[in-house]
């Protein structure tokens, strides 16, 4: 059963109608917002709990459980940051909430903002996200000049709203890494312990949320959380922005139920997997990072964070990059090698050396060189690299090579049989 | 990572005009007292489009005079964070190409060879006449219209090596093209029309 038209949060999606102020009322955006307000802090933190909702930036953490680890009489400001560094490969929805329902996204940091005592909002946009950067800015002058949001509003929370932006790195959108770069320096994620919730931003409580969990809160506190849990599957409940990309007839973004099956997504929205479903070679479900999935095993596939992490992948940020069968998967998966080695941040060895290392050999694999023998070294290395850096792109760079090596280490051995069999030939 | 360094070639000094120094002052102000370094990456991007796409090395030392910061600390973020450019860039154009693997499984490595062909053969050298230049960046955020190159503030989606010539031509003559798609798509709806929310696909308010 696919979602239904009336159960879209994101109802100007693909920006057919008006982005401004005006319009995002028309659609149901600032609707007597001072009502959710006056029922209190822990009102909306219990509300967004019962809701479900995970974090939607790629880990899928509770979001509710994340807002109440905020302290709560600290003599330190708390700051509540969004994360709209979306960089991931494959990745494209917070960009279309910031250019075409902008104001979703203000009204929720209010919200969110309020519900953990936070007075100041900062978001951190990509640097090349410019055009989204202003239409971003735009809206929040409007909810300035409306005295929705700011000093002395109707909401009777002193809330300010900035925007800020980075130049390139996407290191950045790790949360702590994020906090560096937003305090002026090198994006260089911190240990953790301390959590952000305590040493944060400025040193002082800070919640990193995603800008789609931010954007969708409104309506789930208008709608209630029976609404919002009542979509998708247990543990994995509401919608979700779905992105696809890659060999389907028609790439899109799309709103849908959480747990939709993959082939009834690809099929209703996005024109089915290009030359049809016999021809789909592999999908990665949730950005690069997570581990490809061969075509075999996608039939009966739902895309929600439980069904994918048994299959020892992950829906990520729910960005399905889809390959038919002309795809060279080799190369398709050294691609993202080399995005991990030059996103690097340099700090721990494993990460900066390794990734360099699982790129090179993975350029020889795909040209056939080499022995079977390294096949093993190369996961044998990957795992190295996995799970002993400070933050997880050491995880992210291992998981697309074990995801090759597990599904496809025919396609490997395959193209290394293939040289030696030419050299023997070139040799007689 | 990527080993970044400062041009040799470098102007004698770089100052603000009024304006960018207003906005400086405006921008450094959004942040807490005492934590004006916030401000580095904003202030060095309006140095960069200031100074014709590239960043200066006397604007990094002008830059961390104003926030209070040591050189160092700045010639760390200009080299770090890699939408600045280190040399000069094309007069008309510097153009990124998206090469990650969304955009690369649907042709993103024949737009490569479009620059090769026609700026140059290596990213970051200028074309002959000055006016362009190229580099191959990591994904630029827009998957479902791949593949796509950005140029200055604005991005170029669903693009053919076809396309991509038509883009360069209209930037060549002075006369960029509308940014978005090259297919007359919709943002990133599926081509034929939207599949959900057809009573919002009308222009209504």
């Amino acid at each position: 059963m696919a979602l239904q038209d009336r159960d879209r949060i994101f109802r100007n999606l693909y920006g057919f109608q008006d982005w401004k102020l005006a319009g995002a009322q028309v659609r149901g955006a600032w609707d007597n917002t001072k009502a959710l307000v006056d029922k209190g802090h822990d009102w909306i933190i219990t509300e967004v709990r019962n809701s479900g909702l995970r974090g939607r930036g790629g880990a899928g953490f509770p979001t509710g459980l994340k807002w109440s680890f905020m302290p709560k009489n600290d003599p330190r400001p708390s700051y509540l940051v969004i994360n709209a560094d979306e960089s991931e490969p494959g990745s494209c929805k917070d960009r279309e909430i910031m250019r075409h329902d902008p104001h979703l996204l203000i009204e929720g940091a209010l919200l969110a903002a309020f519900a953990m005592r936070a007075h100041t909002c900062y978001t951190y946009v990509r640097g090349e996200f410019m055009r989204e950067q202003e239409r971003l800015q735009a809206a929040v002058d409007e909810a300035y000049a409306a005295r929705l949001i700011g000093k002395g509003n109707v909401h009777g929370w002193d809330f300010d709203f900035i925007i800020h932006h980075g130049a390139g790195a996407y290191i950045c959108g790790e949360e702590t890494a994020l906090l560096e770069s937003l305090e002026g320096k090198k994006g260089l994620p911190r240990l953790k312990p301390p959590f952000p919730a305590n040493v944060g931003l400025y040193g002082a409580p800070t919640t990193v949320n995603n800008v789609e969990s931010i954007a969708v809160v409104p309506d789930i506190l208008r709608r209630g959380a029976t609404w919002f849990s009542g979509i998708g599957k247990p543990n994995n409940t509401g919608t979700k922005l779905f992105q696809i990309s890659g060999h389907v007839e028609q790439p899109c973004v799309v709103e849908e139920e959480m747990g939709i099956p993959l082939r009834e997504l690809l099929e209703r929205h996005a024109g089915g997997v290009r030359g049809g479903w016999d021809n789909l070679l592999a999908v990665i479900p949730g950005g690069s990072s997570m581990p490809c999935l061969p075509g075999s095993i996608c039939q009966d596939l739902t895309m929600d964070f439980d069904t994918l992490a048994k299959l020892k992948s992950g829906l990520g940020t729910a960005a399905i990059i889809v390959m038919d069968k002309s795809t060279d998967i080799i190369a398709a998966v050294r691609r993202i090698a080399y995005f991990y080695k030059h996103e690097s941040c340099g700090q721990c060895t494993p990460c900066r050396e390794g990734c360099g290392w699982m790129w090179r050999v993975l350029q020889r694999m795909e040209r056939g060189e080499g022995e079977k023998r390294e096949i093993d070294l190369l996961w044998d290395v990957s795992t190295r690299v996995e799970g002993h850096t400070i933050c997880a792109l050491g995880d992210a760079a291992a998981w697309p090579v074990q995801g090759l090596i597990r599904h496809f280490r025919g396609v490997i051995e395959a193209r290394i049989d293939r040289r030696q069999a030419a050299l023997q030939q070139a040799a007689e | 990572m990527a080993v970044r360094r400062l041009s040799p070639d470098q102007p004698e000094s770089f100052a603000f005009t009024p304006e960018n120094e207003a906005w400086a002052k405006a921008t450094m102000a959004k942040y807490p007292p005492g934590k004006q370094a916030s401000a580095v990456i904003p202030l060095l991007w309006r140095a960069q489009e200031q100074h014709g796409g590239w960043l200066p090395e006397p604007a990094l030392r002008r830059v961390a005079d104003m926030l209070e910061m040591a050189y160092i600390r700045v010639y760390e973020i200009a080299t770090f964070y890699t939408m600045f450019q280190l040399a000069p860039v094309g007069r008309k154009a510097h153009v990124w190409v998206c090469g990650t693997t969304p955009c690369m499984l649907r042709g993103a490595e024949a737009l490569v060879e479009v620059c090769r062909g026609r700026i140059h053969h290596d990213p970051h050298h200028l074309s002959e006449d000055g006016d362009f230049s190229w580099e191959e960046v990591e994904c630029l955020g827009v998957c479902a219209n791949a593949p796509m190159v950005q140029i200055g503030r604005d991005t170029y989606e669903d693009l053919t090596p076809e396309l991509f010539e038509k883009v360069l031509d209209g930037f060549a003559r002075g006369e960029p093209p509308m940014p978005g798609s090259q297919i007359g798509r919709q943002a990133s709806c599926p081509q034929g029309g939207p599949t959900a929310l057809a009573d919002f696909a009308k222009a209504g308010k």
